[in-house]
């Protein structure tokens, strides 16, 4: 699998380890009076797997666009591969792999010939471009869609080309914009399957998304966003025990109860009829719910991702 | 506008190839109009309306309108390419932002585009000129020179044509210049009828400002062989000024809508 080759080449090659891929470093973007980033830091290691996470306009969109070398940042410095992406875009996009959010294949062209075409844009020598575009369908289980127009596709099958097509440079750094938006729960799976496998092969994979399960169960380590703010950062299972606690008791959400966690003072947040405590010894607390403040049905489960995310962006909808 | 000048780099003919590989693609569909159209013109008006007409300045009517029908086909073929199948690509299609996801620059994005407009005048000219040579209303061999001639000339209306899509809110308003600009001058550039029976006023803004006016004129004297230099110059000088100039702002124009 040439893909897998190329990816652990590339964790090592060229570039040392401890350096990172991605440094940014108090990052602005504003679209007229609009900011929307607003002075953020990170930094990308080789090999992990990095999360955006954010409701709409918090902003991953824009950071991407500036990594990707297409949207240019307004202040501060961010270097991709140990270059400014100002004044080395050609060399920087030369090694990036980019899953975009918007469907942008070339309806003009199959399958197959929409990986030639974008090869091509690389510079890579038809023989071995065809090559990489015959393995890298059968990697993402298209083969027999080869030679069938982009109309011909399901949604899972056009995303899962994106990424196919996002491979075809063999890239230092995957990024990946909601890659599995809009996409049924089979097509997700095994969109996941391909990015767990990439990621298995050292790859280093930067992506964005609003799906909590998704970064849960991808991402290494990730930062949520919220109106051009990095909010937190951290590991997954790290910000689950810090924000909501292994295990969240939840219930219905009757003036009885309310009253009831007030005067225990833990904390508590209510979303619609339903009513989330959290507390360092979830099962105690639920004893106590149970018996002193009448409630009607009452689940202990184990805190996600979901519930740091809500807790930290509010519940209000973004649009 | 930023006065940096947008330098596009030898990658603006991947661009190209992309465009090529589409139309041969589908060349059933894109020959046929470039040896249809010249035949209906020539019967209708070269022939029918010409046994009225006779002869304009002694030139059979035929032989006359024969370079403008290759003039306003390195128009059309150029200008709707680069604004309603350009802003196709741009808006709808979003192959811009893919392509520009590689190593090129938006500035190779529309080099490119450019370059596959001209490339178009060049194939329809091309094809056009088989029929008319067929017929016998062009001169042979000076007009094989139009051939060169048309690459040029499609490349000043793609050039046009891509101001107009980088400053086009919606694929609707490509509309304007295409019935406010592109018809009037097909109609009043020389081609059905010599520009000198007009009045003297539109005469001298035709060919001031015109650009299809310019490319009758050269195209008509290859075609005709025969030659009013200073005129000859003064369209060719006119036709490589502003198509230099309009490459290079057009593509400042498109860098000013798509880089954000």
């Amino acid at each position: 699998m040439p893909v897998g080759r190329e990816g652990k080449e590339t964790k090592g090659g060229g570039l040392a380890l401890e350096s990172p891929i991605i440094e940014a470093r108090d990052l602005v973007k504003d679209y007229g009076n609009l900011r929307a980033v607003d002075t953020i830091s990170f930094s990308i290691r080789p090999g992990e797997v990095f999360g955006f996470l954010g409701p709409n306009g918090a902003g991953k969109t824009s950071t991407m666009k500036m990594i990707q070398c297409v949207s240019p940042p307004t202040r501060g410095t961010l270097t991709v591969f140990g270059r400014d992406v100002v004044g080395h875009a050609r060399t920087i996009k030369r090694w990036l792999g980019v899953v975009p959010q918007e469907t942008n294949l070339d309806p003009d062209f199959t399958c197959i010939e929409n990986l030639l075409v974008y090869a091509r844009y690389f510079d890579i020598p038809a023989a071995e471009a065809r090559q990489r575009a015959e393995s890298l369908l059968a990697f993402m289980q298209l083969e027999e869609k080869a030679d069938v127009p982009i109309d011909g596709l399901s949604g899972g099958m056009k995303r899962r080309l994106i990424l196919a097509r996002a491979l075809v440079n063999n890239p230092r750094l995957l990024i990946l914009d909601e890659p599995t938006i809009g996409l049924d729960p089979q097509a997700r799976h095994l969109m996941w399957e391909k990015l767990k496998a990439l990621q298995a092969m050292g790859n280093t994979i930067l992506l964005t998304t609003h799906y909590l399960e998704e970064a849960e169960r991808l991402c290494n380590r990730l930062v949520i966003m919220d109106r051009g703010k990095i909010l937190v950062e951290g590991k997954p299972a790290d910000l689950v025990r810090r924000y909501a606690g292994d295990e969240v008791v939840e219930t219905e959400s009757t003036p009885e109860v309310i009253s009831c966690l007030e005067e225990m003072g833990c904390r508590y947040e209510v979303h619609g009829d339903m009513v989330q405590a959290f507390s360092g010894q979830p099962k105690v607390l639920a004893k106590r719910i149970l018996d002193t403040c009448n409630p009607g049905r009452l689940f202990v489960r184990r805190g996600t991702l979901e519930d740091v995310f809500l807790s930290l962006t509010g519940r209000e909808l973004r649009e | 506008m930023r006065l940096d000048v947008p330098l596009p780099s030898r990658l603006a003919w991947k661009v190209w190839r992309r465009n090529r590989d589409v139309f041969f693609k589908t060349y059933r569909v894109n020959f046929l109009p470039p040896f249809i159209e010249p035949v209906l013109y020539l019967l209708a008006l070269g022939y029918g309306l010409g046994m009225f007409v006779g002869d304009i300045g002694g030139v059979p009517y035929a032989s006359f309108i024969a370079p403008a029908l290759l003039a306003i086909s390195m128009m059309n073929s150029s200008f709707f390419e680069c604004t309603y199948s350009s802003f196709v690509r741009m808006y709808y299609q979003k192959t811009y932002d893919a392509m520009v996801a590689t190593p090129l620059s938006i500035e190779d994005v529309i080099a490119g585009e450019l370059l596959w407009g001209a490339t178009r005048s060049l194939i329809y000219a091309s094809a056009m000129l088989v029929v008319l040579l067929a017929f016998g209303v062009v001169s042979f061999p000076s007009s094989l020179l139009v051939i060169p001639f048309s690459f040029v000339a499609g490349l000043l209306f793609s050039g046009i044509a891509m101001c107009f899509t980088a400053i086009s809110p919606s694929i609707d308003t490509l509309n304007y210049p295409a019935f406010l600009f592109i018809t009037p001058m097909f109609l009043f550039s020389g081609t059905f009828f010599p520009l000198s029976v007009l009045p003297g006023p539109i005469q001298v803004f035709a060919m001031a400002a015109l650009p299809l006016a310019q490319v009758v004129t050269v195209t008509r004297s290859l075609t005709l062989a025969t030659l009013s230099p200073i005129l000859f110059l003064y369209s060719l000088a006119w036709i490589a000024a502003v198509c230099t100039v309009l490459f290079f702002v057009s593509i400042s124009l498109m860098r000013r809508r798509l880089v954000i």
